[in-house]
């Protein structure tokens, strides 16, 4: 007898929990080539709200203060194991982006290889960053004068419809590795690799609520990432028109915005896509003084 | 063996009386009033009149009068927003209330005490009730007692609406609220047991309240629901209006639209108000400021963005 096949339900990956949109609403996602013909559907993908966001920022902000007392190093530990799992579940990995269209399936190996590499490039910045990018000030005074990096909080994450792994992954690492939670809306067009990472998150040691992603549509959820007081940053990818509307939201509720053009073609698998630089787009400096010899 | 039979006899006595409770029909009741869309101007409305009924609650051991001045302040003038009104009542320990007294004198804001060796209730009854007769000699406008759940349970019924009675007799002119501490009186028959023997001893205008906040349970909209039903029916048999005040756990501004559901439905709108229905809550207030704020603005709100929330990530 032939054997029915049990197929997936996508679901989005919010406070450690497998959830569906509170609206209950799905965007159907179709294998690569497959045109419009039932066969080919990949999955129902949850078309997640405003509501949805609000609720993954309460799930950011009960994580936050957990993950940002962590120290550095484990941290670091925790991110490095991280890009252990996804090294052994690559192939898995890489037919999630083939299936769903993003790319060839030797383009998806490589993708899945870079963001491998980038998972072990920011675990090896996390007990560092702080000493590269803070510093001893001199001071005119018996004190001792300190600049110390500290998380913001939760950063909103909007990722790029090219490299919807790799991206993504680019996006999350340099922000979570310094204390920050996020939430994340996936690529709008290839969301289905998310998905598979919010199962590959799930099994890591990442504390639930440290990385939320949602998948949906970018016109029904840019403007509450934009006007979400709660949200203390923005990486995003975004077209002008969206650049603005971010800019006009995070200049009233006073967030932190990082933009790159969407359009641009951003060479992802370079060099020049991980940086120091990158952790302290999300990072506030505290001041400190001290006195000599208390 | 007496007392054993005592219990048994006394139960099924007032429950012959007053009946009982069907517990899969109250929570599937409850189960349907998270299901209402109350969105936009009613949502605004009902967070507002939630602000109103809030009994905002400090019941801690390191409460200072600095504290209580804080929360007296807050009780005033919870937002900027001129539309959002003051809350009910401020809800302290007896050692405080001459303070609170001092600084809510020029208000309509009620000073409520707990008194009656809150929460347990375990004390001598003399020293109880001189407890109540201090706080209301300080300036206590409303007490919140607690019932001897002891005797409760041991089907003592007289002596127990005895030591409301002598309460009451106490509370003078203060408005009573009597705590049946519902999470350790085990059913929904024992809760509306407690509740109609409370209501046969206090005076219309006094609450019942389902809890101390101080128990491992709290109020739910199951054992509330059980508790504004026998009000209904106390009220349908006697005419006597009592009012009702849930404590404890109820945290957020949705949780709170829900109990104004229930009332809204079980009650009707005469106990939409703060004469007749209670929040004790501490933390609610600024989750209802938040949302009022979000309703205004259109914009999610953070919680550290309103005084004394907890989380400040």
């Amino acid at each position: 007898m032939a054997r029915i096949p049990v197929t997936k339900t996508p679901k989005v990956y919010v406070g450690g929990q497998f959830i569906r949109s509170e609206s209950g609403r799905v965007f159907p996602v179709r294998a690569a080539g497959s045109g419009k013909r039932e066969a080919g559907l990949l999955g129902n993908i949850p078309q997640c709200t405003r509501k949805d966001l609000r609720n993954s920022v309460e799930a950011a902000a009960k994580a936050g203060p957990d993950w940002a007392q962590r120290t550095p190093y484990n941290r670091g530990q925790i991110l490095y194991r991280l890009g252990e799992m996804l090294e052994s579940r690559s192939e898995e990995m890489a037919d999630a982006l083939v299936v769903s269209g993003a790319s060839t399936k030797a383009a998806a190996s490589k993708e899945v290889a870079a963001s491998v590499d980038r998972l072990i490039y920011y675990a090896g910045w996390s007990d560092k960053y702080e000493q590269v990018l803070g510093n001893t000030n001199p001071v005119a005074g018996p004190f001792f004068n300190f600049t110390v990096a500290e998380p913001m909080g939760i950063i909103g994450i909007i990722a790029d419809d090219k490299f919807p792994l790799l991206g993504l992954l680019s996006q999350i690492a340099p922000v979570i590795i310094a204390g920050n939670t996020c939430v994340c809306l996936a690529s709008q067009s290839f969301p289905y690799p998310a998905i598979v990472l919010g199962e590959l998150l799930a099994v890591s040691d990442l504390p639930g609520g440290v990385v939320n992603i949602l998948t949906g549509f970018r016109k029904e959820l840019v403007p509450t990432f934009a006007t979400h007081t709660h949200i203390r940053g923005l990486n995003a990818v975004v077209n002008q028109e969206e650049k603005k509307q971010l800019q006009l939201g995070a200049a009233e509720s006073i967030k932190r915005v990082r933009a790159r053009k969407r359009d641009d073609g951003i060479d992802w698998a370079g060099e020049k896509s991980q940086s120091v630089y990158e952790i302290r787009d999300f990072i506030e400096f505290k001041t400190t003084w001290h006195p000599i010899g208390a | 063996m007496a007392t054993a039979a005592l219990k048994r006899t006394s139960f099924s006595k007032l429950f012959d009386e007053i009946g009982t409770v069907d517990q899969v029909g109250i929570e599937e009741r409850v189960a349907k009033f998270t299901t209402r869309s109350i969105k936009k101007s009613s949502k605004v409305w009902g967070l507002k009149t939630a602000v109103s009924m809030v009994d905002l609650t400090t019941l801690e051991g390191k409460d200072t009068p600095g504290k209580v001045a804080s929360l007296c302040q807050k009780a005033r003038r919870p937002s900027a927003d001129p539309d959002v009104p003051p809350v009910a009542a401020v809800c302290i320990y007896p050692f405080l209330v001459k303070y609170a007294a001092r600084w809510l004198a020029d208000t309509p804001i009620k000073v409520a005490s707990v008194a009656t060796s809150f929460p347990s209730g375990q004390s001598p009854l003399p020293l109880r009730l001189e407890e109540v007769r201090t706080a209301v000699a300080d300036g206590a406008d409303e007490i919140d007692m607690v019932i001897n759940r002891g005797l409760f349970l041991a089907g003592e019924f007289t002596a127990v609406q005895d030591e409301i009675s002598a309460v009451v007799e106490a509370c003078g002119d203060a408005t009573l609220k009597v705590i049946l501490e519902v999470s350790e009186l085990d059913t929904y028959d024992n809760v509306r047991a407690a509740s109609f023997l409370a209501m046969q001893a206090i005076r219309a205008g006094d609450f019942i309240k389902t809890s101390t906040g101080k128990a491992s349970g709290s109020a739910t909209l199951a054992n509330t629901q059980v508790m504004i039903e026998a009000i209904r029916d106390f009220y349908l048999a006697t005419g006597v209006a009592i009012g009702m005040k849930p404590a404890g756990g109820i945290r957020n501004a949705k949780q709170a639209l829900h109990y104004l559901v229930a009332v809204k439905e079980t009650l009707g709108d005469a106990w939409l108000n703060s004469t007749r229905y209670r929040f004790g809550a501490s933390s609610l207030l600024n989750d209802l400021l938040r949302q009022i704020e979000k309703e205004k603005t259109g914009a999610y709100q953070a919680p550290y963005n309103f005084t004394e929330a907890a989380e400040s990530y």
